[in-house]
């Protein structure tokens, strides 16, 4: 029997489950996880963590679209946030966001049409002494300028060599 | 380096905390607790002693002791530093606040931003757990278990509010909900919870090994202990600093090397911005209050692109739930685009404020009750600035 891409996320979100539990608490960890593996988190599986819940799938999309860091919209393997707030802004964002844009063909918001970067502001990360500061996945870079932006750009692109393995959560650059 | 001058939270011994209230019994830790004068470390400035004594006089088969780990105040940083530096004084604390309150559980709500912190402090909670710092029966106290785990924010400031917080805990938008009921009453999942930032936790372990007396002889009489301050924007040496509650600000900008300054923000985003002239005031519960955040403005800089800057932030992260929140922080922010333009009447700007100010009266939560305040300070004191611009001096 052909099996599907979506009974593939069933059975996915069955795991989860199981692992975090059918209380209404288990939703976002849920949520978190399908976001780390898919960079999505589509209509079909916001009904699907809603069935195993028992509520209501306006509620998933509720805290879908509620959070900074679920997405309804495909994002990249790598999401690149630069930090927009007060102390980065004083210490030079601007041009970093500038070469940003110009090195990944892309204004802010958007993804690349490889599927492999997306381009995001973010609001303080809490590294206003080191600014300007972006996040990577989950890796922080500091003291970003606009000359060290290829440099992060080619560590990320490392990761699609065919010589790299892929691991589930590209965390690690 | 981060860390700018000597922390006390460095000389603290790991777990002595726990030690020492393991030896008293609940009432004990919390008497010290209280003795010691502590306001939470956060910004909003409740004291510890009696949030914890409340929590320990409710009745109810589950309590939950939760540290808001969710540092997003623009300008604040000292939490990433305490959380990566020294965990397991948080973890004492934490663990001290349930054996005071009776509770079992702990939470850490780690801001999604932190996730790289998370491996390390997954590797310390293990850590304690292999060596009855955590778990059933610790250190062999009878009838006290308690474990702690942590749950990852997903980027949202609001979630910093208590009760918002508890509602992201849940599953839920992060919310804030209506106060009274306050949640150490019916916090987590209806059950009396405790809610105190990271710093708060970490002094708390501070002061169960050097004592309340001890704490009360630093600062002043109404902000006692000292203070973790994050110091960020036109200075020399930007960090994180430990000073005395009671600092004034011309101290900490002498110390951090930022002396020439024009005006800096205290509180972050949803601070107070004080003009030089003003530099000698301190920085403590009763005059400037803060919850770490210390941003610096140099001679140069403009303060309506900061008070853009702001209100974008507060335009973005408002919950939504509550109109003059929703709706106050957008007409805020088209307005003083207006006056970066040029094209703001004086009557207009006189509404603005006026509109600022019903905000801070009629917003369900702290976010929106304090987003004006840095607009509204900044027009008080650099009004001569932002009147009257002309098109060459606006920026696009």
């Amino acid at each position: 029997m052909l099996n599907t891409q979506q009974d593939r996320l069933m059975a996915e979100i069955d795991e989860l489950v199981t692992r975090h539990g059918s209380q209404r608490n288990a939703l976002i960890p849920i949520l978190q996880s399908l976001q780390t593996r898919h960079h999505t988190i589509s209509d079909f599986a916001m009904q699907a963590v809603a069935d195993r819940l028992g509520v209501h799938p306006v509620e998933v999309y509720g805290v879908v679209t509620f959070y900074a860091f679920l997405n309804e919209e495909y994002h990249g393997r790598f999401v690149i946030r630069l930090c927009r707030t007060i102390s980065c802004d004083m210490a030079g964002k601007e041009a970093v966001a500038r070469q940003l844009c110009n090195d990944l063909g892309i204004e802010f918001g958007q993804t690349t049409p490889d599927g492999r970067f997306t381009l995001e502001w973010a609001n303080c990360i809490g590294m206003c002494d080191q600014g300007p500061a972006m996040l990577v996945n989950d890796q922080v870079f500091t003291r970003v300028t606009s000359e060290k932006v290829h440099d992060i750009l080619a560590s990320c692109e490392k990761a699609f060599s065919p010589h790299t393995p892929q691991t589930e959560e590209e965390h690690a650059l | 380096m981060t860390i700018r001058n000597d922390m006390t939270l460095a000389s603290v011994p790991v777990n002595a905390g726990l030690t020492a209230a393991l030896k008293m019994d609940r009432a004990g830790v919390i008497g010290v607790i209280r003795n010691s004068a502590m306001k939470g470390r956060g910004g909003a400035g409740f004291p510890t002693g009696v949030k914890w004594n409340l929590a320990a006089a409710a009745q109810a088969p589950r309590k939950f002791v939760v540290c808001n780990a969710d540092e997003g105040e623009p300008g604040t940083f000292k939490d990433r530093v305490i959380l990566s530096e020294w965990p397991d004084l948080v973890f004492d604390g934490m663990t001290i606040a349930g054996y005071a309150i009776g509770a079992a559980e702990g939470i850490l709500y780690l801001r999604g931003e932190y996730t790289y912190l998370r491996k390390g402090m997954e590797d310390c909670l293990a850590k304690r757990r292999g060596t009855s710092l955590l778990g059933e029966r610790i250190r062999d106290k009878d009838g006290f278990s308690f474990d702690i785990h942590i749950h990852m924010g997903c980027g949202a400031y609001v979630c910093g509010e208590e009760t918002a917080l508890i509602e992201s805990l849940e599953g839920h938008r992060g919310e804030a909900r209506n106060r009274p009921p306050f949640p150490v009453n019916t916090g987590l999942n209806g059950a009396p919870t405790i809610v105190n930032n990271v710093e708060t936790f970490a002094w708390a372990a501070a002061i169960c090994v050097k004592g309340a007396d001890w704490f009360k002889t630093i600062g002043t009489a109404k902000s006692t202990g000292p203070k973790i301050l994050s110091v960020s924007g036109d200075v020399e040496r930007p960090g994180v600093y430990e000073f005395p509650m009671g600092t004034t600000i011309q101290d900490v900008l002498k110390v951090a090397g930022g002396e020439n300054a024009k005006t800096v923000v205290i509180g972050g985003a949803s601070g107070h911005c004080v003009p030089a002239a003003e530099f000698s005031r301190a920085i403590s519960y009763e005059d400037v209050a803060t919850g770490g955040s210390v941003i610096v403005f140099g001679p140069g800089r403009d303060m309506l692109d900061a008070a853009e800057n702001f209100l974008a932030f507060f335009a973005d992260e408002s919950c939504g739930q509550c109109t003059p929140c929703r709706i106050g922080n957008v007409r805020l922010l088209e307005g003083v685009r207006m006056l970066q333009r040029g094209e703001c009447s004086t009557k207009y700007l006189h509404e603005l404020c006026s509109l600022g100010e019903t905000m801070q009266i009629a917003s369900k939560c702290g976010l929106g009750q304090s987003s004006p305040n840095a607009l509204l300070s900044i027009v008080k004191h650099f009004r001569h600035e932002i009147l009257g611009r002309t098109p060459a001096e606006a920026k696009a």
